[in-house]
């Protein structure tokens, strides 16, 4: 508490202060800030604080149980596919892409950095190079300096002194990084009985194309799959993810307006699942910034509805995106203390991104990378193979 | 987690400020930590070597020789060279002498380019200007929807056709004529800068509607990753400037300096929450002054001056002028401080802020437990705490459903936050620099705005 008073004091102090400071400034020129005709900053300052009495976590769960007693015949609407179309929007076998394969659409450029090593003795501009190397890759400076501090011991002990090998040392380090004894990434299905996955993570990293795309293997293996359409915040969420149903066959359930309450949705999803003897809900949820506490509480409410079907929960996907930087690991950190989350989806990884960050957060927070997104294909997405990733985090970096 | 790059900067400058004099080694050591700071923030790798060679240039130059106050002539040296790269002013659209104006968006998947459109339509629209909004996007299932959508939240005309990219914002600049609109905005699909097909069709829908303004949108976290796309969307339709998404987060945005001295055209607006009109002109100043740990001041100021009522805001200053507070002004200005938004924001635009602090959870149910406290108090215990005796302590403590040490802790720690406003009266005749050094208890008392004179006002 003592933290708390001191805090406040200091925005009390600050809001005077500032006051003074704004009529000061006034005073002053202020090209760009106060000079505007029209202040859109003010606007959006003005609607945010509309926003904070937003009633707090408990109300929301006593409106919710409320609302849960007797769910209002119309709050969603399951919609099936034609069993035709389904039938016919099933792929027999959906063919996955490979992993090398697509991060071969770089490989052409290996010559890069570690090819004008090659032929050098390994000196401290080598150290430099795969630092920078690491660097580029998103690593981070802290997963790359262990990395480099474990090679350079290696090094020493296999009296290593060509490029090529401490190159092979460093790609070692990274999949023993990744491969740790525990290190889990099957994606959980019980027989039996009703399986949820719930995915989550920032704005616009792919978690309803990640679902689509996921809905459409499981479907193909003769998986009973429901979509959960928990996004009702961004516009046409949900229908974008109703054409998803739609190609793969699954079912969905959606709210019949934007901005309607997420859990009601998940709640519906998981008793027409349940009725419908489903084995999986595939819940989408929106994208929100972890730093918004509101929008994690309400994440939090989500994992909770789900958890009132004991067990059901077998997967919190992060969906991360590959060129996310230093932030993820944040986010999985934020998101992790939120839902309990049991492993990364990492998407868009066909592009020259390297997702070096998932390192970071294998190190850190011990959360596995399940499955890699390469490509807008159904069948681009794809386990994770971690010894290819660590040979893709060098490639085409052209240390130049 | 590790230090945000302000704390690390802010720890680098204690460093050379206690010193009296910067010699070329401490320029070479301080590099060396800005280097990682830089890194740490997702600056590209090579943009950092080359902002760090220009400082370094500076920093050991003439401006050294004259320096009263090298620590802080090594901030300004780095802050200056920062916002010269985020880019000297807020950019403006340009805007075409024979109307339609074009702007072209795009980026890669998931960057925002959708609502950033919506947004940037309902910007200009209360600017006075008519657009269009034109959904390109035929990839993405349901993309041209959601545009749709938003185009009718703002209230703004929308164009899309089935039939390709290329020929919707042809056909939407035909439409645009139509409806005598004078500004058409163009999404396009996400798209990745290495896949050459959807890199010859954006060619291709730029040489179709001839854009004015050819807009890069970047997400705020992008990493390492921010040059590349940057370079090879430059190379391919030319950008003509770059728009900033989810800054409301707490990356650190370093991709913004990556950007920018790739692109080397200005950072023209930034998309600051989710909300339709939570989208702004850019501006590098502050950006920059985050960077250099002196607080987003200004965002901070925008947002309690459209929070606070005039009234309530001479009120806040007579409070502070006389050093006098009662539970019922804390009560008060606690509820104004709320409508600013979570605490946790809050403080993060706070300059100076001990990262203790800054990181601290902050419960909203303990901001409760105070309120409850003080509400269960008569108006008399408020403004003269010295009457709560025991039983009106065991009172408050059953009205608030606390327990009373609860409310003993609370107004122990009151009286000495009345105490501190004392030890600081005039701080707001003075303006910020006389609470510099003040506030005994208050361990942020030397970084308030100002902290660091000169620099704040520019």
């Amino acid at each position: 508490m003592i933290v708390l008073v001191v805090l406040v004091v200091v925005v009390i102090v600050l809001v005077a202060g500032g006051v003074v400071l704004v009529r000061r400034a006034r005073t002053k020129e202020h090209p760009g800030v106060e000079g505007e005709p029209e202040a859109p900053s003010r606007a959006s300052a003005a609607s945010t604080t509309e926003e904070i009495p937003t009633p707090t976590v408990e109300e929301l769960e006593r409106l919710l149980e409320a609302e849960l007693e007797e769910p209002p015949a119309d709050s969603a609407v399951v919609a099936e596919a034609e069993p035709e179309a389904a039938v016919e929007a099933v792929p027999e076998v959906i063919e996955k892409a490979r992993l090398r394969d697509r991060l071969g659409r770089t490989r052409s450029a290996f010559a890069g950095a570690f090819g004008r090593m090659r032929g050098r003795k390994v000196d401290a501009e080598t150290w430099d190079e795969l630092e920078e190397a690491l660097l580029l890759a998103d690593v981070g400076m802290t997963t790359t300096s262990q990395l480099l501090d474990a090679v350079r011991t290696r090094a020493k002990e296999t009296s290593a002194t060509e490029p090529d090998e401490v190159i092979a040392l460093v790609r070692d380090e990274v999949v023993a990084l990744l491969d740790g004894d525990t290190t889990d990434r099957t994606l959980h299905v019980a027989g039996d009985e009703l399986n949820v996955w719930l995915f989550v993570g920032v704005n616009g990293v792919g978690k309803t194309t990640t679902i689509g795309k996921l809905a459409s293997q499981q479907v193909a293996d003769g998986k009973r799959v429901v979509l959960a359409a928990a996004d009702t915040f961004r516009a046409a969420a949900a229908d974008q993810l109703a054409l998803w149903a739609q190609r793969t066959g699954g079912e969905i359930v959606r709210s019949n307006q934007d901005g309607a309450d997420p859990g009601s949705v998940v709640f519906d999803a998981m008793s027409a699942a349940s009725s419908r003897h489903a084995d999986l809900v595939l819940v989408d949820t929106a994208g929100r910034l972890h730093t918004k506490a509101n929008l994690m509480e309400e994440l939090k409410k989500l994992r909770r509805i789900v958890d009132r079907t004991p067990g059901a929960c077998k997967e919190v996907l992060l969906v991360v995106d590959a060129s996310t930087g230093q932030n993820g690991l944040v986010q999985a950190k934020q998101f992790a203390d939120a839902v309990d989350v049991t492993g990364i989806v990492l998407t868009k990884l066909d592009g020259t991104a390297k997702g070096g960050i998932v390192l970071a957060i294998q190190s850190e927070l011990g959360l596995p990378v399940k499955v890699v997104g390469v490509g807008e294909g159904v069948g681009d997405l794809i386990e994770f193979d971690s010894s290819e990733f660590a040979s893709a985090l060098f490639e085409g970096i052209d240390a130049g | 987690m590790f230090d945000s790059l302000s704390d690390r900067l802010e720890g680098i400058f204690a460093k050379v400020r206690n010193r009296g004099r910067l010699t070329e080694r401490d320029v070479d050591e301080v590099s060396r930590e800005i280097r990682l700071a830089l890194l740490e923030a997702d600056v590209n790798v090579r943009v950092v070597k080359a902002f760090i060679a220009r400082v370094k240039e500076r920093a050991v130059g003439q401006e050294l020789s004259k320096a009263l106050d090298p620590g802080q002539q090594f901030i300004k040296i780095v802050h200056d060279e920062l916002v010269e790269t985020l880019g000297g002013t807020t950019g403006k659209l340009t805007m075409s002498p024979k109307p339609p104006t074009v702007v072209l968006l795009a980026g890669l998947q998931g960057s925002g380019k959708t609502t950033a459109a919506g947004k940037l339509a309902r910007l200009l629209k209360s600017q006075g200007l008519q657009p269009l909004l034109v959904g390109a996007d035929l990839q993405r299932p349901a993309a041209v929807e959601q545009l749709r959508v938003l185009a009718r939240r703002v209230d703004v005309p929308f164009y899309s056709d089935a039939s390709d990219p290329v020929s919707v914002a042809r056909n939407a600049m035909a439409e645009a004529g139509r409806l005598g609109r004078n500004i058409v905005i163009v999404d396009t699909a996400g798209r990745l800068q290495i896949d050459s097909e959807l890199m010859d069709e954006l060619r291709a829908i730029d040489a179709a509607v001839q854009p004015q303004n050819t807009l890069l949108v970047v997400d705020a976290m992008t990493g390492q990753e921010a040059v590349n796309v940057a370079e090879a969307f430059n190379e391919t339709v030319g950008l003509d400037g770059v728009i900033l998404t989810k800054i409301d987060g707490d990356a650190r945005g370093g991709a913004a300096l990556s950007v920018k001295e790739v692109v080397g055209k200005p950072i023209l607006f930034a998309g600051t929450g989710e909300k339709l009109d939570e989208f702004e002109p850019f501006h590098p100043d502050r950006m920059a002054g985050r960077i250099l740990g002196m607080g987003d001041v200004l965002t901070l100021i925008e947002k309690v001056e459209s929070t606070f009522e005039e009234e309530e805001k001479r009120r806040a200053e007579e409070m502070l002028q006389s050093g006098r507070i009662t539970l019922e002004d804390f009560l008060e200005q606690m509820q104004q401080v709320k409508r600013m938004g979570p605490l946790q924001n809050v403080l993060g635009m706070l300059p100076g802020m001990p990262k203790e602090l800054r990181n601290a959870e902050i419960e909203d149910k303990e901001i409760a437990k105070i309120e409850a406290i003080i509400r269960s108090m008569t108006p008399e215990e408020r403004r003269k705490p010295e009457v709560i005796n025991g039983s009106r302590r065991l009172r408050i403590s059953q009205g608030s459903g606390t327990s009373t040490s609860d409310v003993n802790n609370l107004l122990k720690q009151f009286k000495q936050v009345q105490q501190m406003m004392k030890g600081m009266p005039g701080a707001a005749r003075k303006g910020k620099k006389g609470k510099k050094g003040k506030g005994p208890r208050l361990p942020v008392g030397g970084g308030l705005p100002g902290g660091i004179p000169g620099l704040s006002s520019r």
